[in-house]
């Protein structure tokens, strides 16, 4: 599995995704800039981290989304590509259209910085397949708009085609409908969250729950 | 020619910043405020003379960058 970490300016989270990647894919992932039209050859996974990308300005993802490196990742989705993004990445690539939805301001207001557990809703895509269905583990938070939101039409389709891939599994803190924390894309090959696996994924860290992602994608 | 975008939060889409000035307005003692909404106005300088081109312009440029139309609706209205 060959990835590209995307860099937009006022991402911050790029380091983390690094590391993460390299310690379960075994190799580096290619950086790229915002500004470049083509992602490297060879590239499997397109991984947008998070951050506050153009300072969040209009919209959170609001920027980024209209990127000229953009236009390659929808090329690189429409042929079957992987995408991952987390956070300020699930909010890009739900402002770009490769998911549904959007991500409005935490229900009560305040930006989250703190662990929550997050439910495995399928353990048979490539981003979950190290992991149960059903299992819980714990990934932290950082956002001040993670409340997932689409019209019940939208949701209700989500659910139906099991599209959920993570619900919030204690409190839902920013009041996303139906605790949706991720969703996947109907060929299953895009995924958007909002809390940070890639944060947990060396006992350094204070745990591993996270890696079962990377590892499910490296074995892919 | 000047084009004025208003950008609101679809009827129905929870809006917790107007909520928070509600009960801030409240808390002042304005006990007359009911819901309150909060949006936003972008004003666009447009070389278009044409008014009805310059609000087609405008508009398309609300739904592609603009507003998020999954949350959000938009009004173009276009002064001299």
């Amino acid at each position: 599995m060959q990835a590209a970490i995307l860099l937009f300016p006022g991402i911050n989270r790029e380091r983390d995704m690094i590391l993460a990647v390299r310690q379960s894919f075994g190799r580096e992932p290619a950086i790229v800039w915002h500004k470049d039209t083509e992602l490297p050859a060879g590239t499997d996974l397109v991984i947008l981290p998070g951050g506050f990308s153009f300072g969040d300005y209009l919209r959170c993802g609001a920027m980024a989304a209209q990127s000229p490196i953009m236009r390659a990742v929808k090329a690189h989705a429409e042929r079957g590509g992987y995408v991952l993004g987390v956070c300020n990445g699930f909010q890009i690539i739900t402002e770009a259209g490769l998911l549904p939805g959007a991500l409005l301001r935490n229900a009560g207001l305040r930006f989250l910085s703190m662990d929550t557990m997050l439910k495995v809703e399928r353990a048979d895509t490539v981003f979950t397949s190290k992991w149960d269905k059903g299992a819980v583990f714990r990934a932290p938070m950082a956002h001040g708009d993670g409340n997932y939101t689409a019209d019940e039409a939208t949701l209700d389709r989500l659910e139906g085609e099991n599209l959920v891939a993570f619900r919030y599994a204690d409190q839902n803190r920013n009041g996303s409908a139906r605790r949706i924390a991720g969703i996947f894309s109907p060929n299953l090959r895009v995924l958007g969250l909002m809390p940070h696996p890639e944060n947990l994924v060396d006992p350094l860290m204070g745990g591993i729950d996270g890696k079962p992602l990377f590892d499910s994608l490296a074995a892919a | 020619m000047k084009a004025i975008v208003t950008i609101m939060l679809k009827n129905g889409v929870l809006d917790p910043q107007g909520k928070a000035i509600g009960h801030a307005l409240n808390n002042l003692g304005f006990d007359q405020v009911g819901e309150v909404r909060m949006g936003k106005i972008i004003e666009l300088e447009l070389t278009e003379t044409d008014a009805a081109k310059a609000k087609t312009q405008a508009e398309d440029m609300a739904r592609k960058l603009l507003a998020n139309t999954v949350i959000e609706s938009f009004k173009v209205e276009i002064a001299a």
